[in-house]
């Protein structure tokens, strides 16, 4: 049987986010949580962030849900640590997929579900921190 | 390479079974040497007709019908099908009354009559599983086609009153089938002693080869067929037999007819010591259907606060397969149909697992199972934001994102149209 292909549900890389998430957990007085996703639509998602200059100092996750889901938040969590703000808000899902070297089509939107929780989180943070992101828009427009 | 046997801990006995050694040893020859057509005039050919004529006996005789009423087929998606269709035909009526915790076989054919407008009753059942039996006296009337009830579920083990609800409908003048692919071989079975007009049963969940089945059909019972070809079957079911398979089929039920009481025994024992010891060992699980009125080889279990995929991936880890409630890896967002008509939160139905047993598994199985789930939950509750104090995200829009996912899935569809 050596002439079929292997077939496996998930790549080794997304196997790997799974069995050995990095960045898991909460993060004490975090600067910005965001929780996405319910049960009734499949996982739920939380990224916590510490935010430190206009810089993701670290950012943390704990999530509900399948192997994909997990993979892709600890991918997501990986990637967005020491973005800066204005950064981690043009973050996209795409970004995740091509880290984890490709999903399955039905578990693209675990993916979506990841930046949905980053920008929740740092929607959470520029609510806390308005001054924060003026800051940052005025060092963009000069 | 596809892992060996030996090297897994084979816990998901509903979803299909290892195929017994002496089950292989008699389809052998009808592989290599004997392959002519039964219904071949020569003596090569029609040599093999006698055994297909034994395996006919050997299914009859393990639930209690006449060899004539067996009908093989393909698979038991095809004898749920075949019985639906012909009920429709034979009567003319234009209704039929079901549960909603049909194998989906049959949900998906009704669902797909509904649109062509025939009236459908899907029954609700209680919240561990069980049916009233008003809901089968409030739908079944003389308007309905044919009632269909499962004698055992696939994902709970819930075992169904379908002798009672047989003889009800008899009284109605409507015909009735259940899909018994779950219960033939693992509980006693005998037609003689009961209403049921037709019966499902497929060989590859008690120890015979995926792809034969059989239709039982009551003597006298009017029926059209399906599949339409030469007089295979006594013309109910055209198409070449599939000979080794049909007689691999005959042997497996000779097998399960001398192995039911062990499975009544020493596989219901594993079964309840895996339950109980789980139950004990793990906080916030439940055993999900009516622990009383159930198949001896199944539980399911609920696990809070976690999702079933990352269980059974990590179980893979360990070589123990089982299987989930939850529709998950199918690309819907729903979790299982059956679950979800008992009741249970979408959360709690997304973390079900079904460990289904057989007389292959040994207690060996059952203590490596014990020993791997309890660091699995733990670690994977450890990940989850979901706890006794936070059930679920209530302030998510589920609406908004499922419109999003069905975007999503138009958009994916589209890319493989345009790229195909």
């Amino acid at each position: 049987m050596s002439d079929t292909k292997e077939y496996t549900l998930y790549n080794d890389k997304v196997m790997d986010h799974f069995m050995n998430p990095r960045n898991m957990g909460d993060i004490q007085d975090a600067d910005g949580v965001g929780e996405v996703g319910a049960a009734a639509c499949g996982d739920i998602m939380k990224i916590s962030l510490k935010i430190q200059d206009g810089k993701i100092q670290d950012a943390r996750f704990k999530t509900f849900g399948c192997g994909s889901a997990i993979a892709s938040s600890s991918m997501a969590t990986e990637l967005i640590k020491g973005r800066t703000i204005e950064d981690a808000l043009k973050f996209s899902n795409q970004e995740v997929v091509d880290a984890l070297g490709g999903l399955p089509p039905v578990k693209i939107h675990c993916s979506v579900l990841a930046e949905e929780a980053l920008k929740a989180a740092l929607e959470d943070y520029v609510k806390k921190h308005p001054e924060a992101v003026e800051h940052a828009e005025t060092a963009a427009t000069k | 390479m596809p892992v060996l046997p030996k090297d897994i801990i084979y816990l998901d006995n509903n979803a299909t079974t290892p195929v017994a050694p002496e089950v292989v040893d008699v389809m052998i020859p009808f592989l290599r040497d004997f392959w002519g057509n039964p219904s071949s005039a020569y003596s090569f050919g029609s040599q093999v007709h006698a055994y297909v004529e034994k395996a006919r006996d050997q299914v009859a005789a393990l639930i209690g019908a006449d060899p004539k009423e067996i009908f093989f087929t393909s698979c038991g998606t095809e004898s749920d099908n075949s019985a639906i269709n012909s009920a429709l035909e034979v009567t003319g009526k234009k209704k039929i009354v079901t549960t909603a915790v049909e194998h989906s076989a049959l949900i998906n054919q009704c669902e797909k009559l509904q649109k062509k407008g025939i009236e459908v009753v899907f029954m609700p059942v209680r919240p561990d599983g069980t049916l009233d039996f008003k809901e089968v006296e409030k739908a079944v009337d003389e308007d309905t086609a044919i009632c269909s009830v499962m004698w055992a579920n696939n994902e709970t083990g819930v075992i169904y009153p379908v002798e009672e609800i047989a003889e009800f409908c008899k009284l109605k003048g409507v015909l009735f089938h259940t899909d018994a692919v779950q219960a033939v071989g693992k509980i006693p079975i005998n037609l003689k002693k009961n209403k049921i007009d037709m019966l499902s049963i497929v060989g590859h969940k008690l120890h015979a080869p995926k792809g034969v089945g059989a239709l039982y059909i009551r003597r006298r019972t009017r029926y059209s067929p399906t599949i339409i070809g030469g007089q295979q079957e006594r013309g109910k079911r055209g198409g070449t037999e599939n000979v080794a398979s049909i007689v691999g089929f005959g042997k497996a039920c000779e097998l399960a007819g001398q192995r039911m009481d062990e499975e009544n025994t020493r596989v219901k024992a594993m079964r309840d010591r895996l339950e109980k010891a789980i139950l004990e060992k793990i906080p916030d699980v439940f055993v999900n259907g009516d622990r009383k009125h159930r198949l001896p080889n199944t539980v399911n279990f609920a696990f809070d606060f976690i999702e079933a995929e990352a269980i059974l991936l990590m179980l893979d880890k360990t070589g123990i397969c089982a299987s989930s409630g939850s529709a998950c890896t199918t690309g819907s967002l729903d979790p299982s149909h059956v679950l979800k008509a008992m009741g249970l939160t979408p959360a709690r139905a997304r973390g079900a697992v079904r460990i289904s047993l057989s007389t292959y598994n040994t207690d060996r199985d059952i203590d490596k199972l014990i020993e791997a789930l309890p660091p699995i939950i733990k670690r994977l509750r450890a990940m989850s934001p979901l706890s006794r104090e936070h059930r679920d995200n209530d302030s998510y829009d589920v609406a908004a994102a499922r419109a999003k996912f069905e975007e999503e899935q138009v958009k994916e569809a589209k890319k493989e149209l345009t790229s195909a």
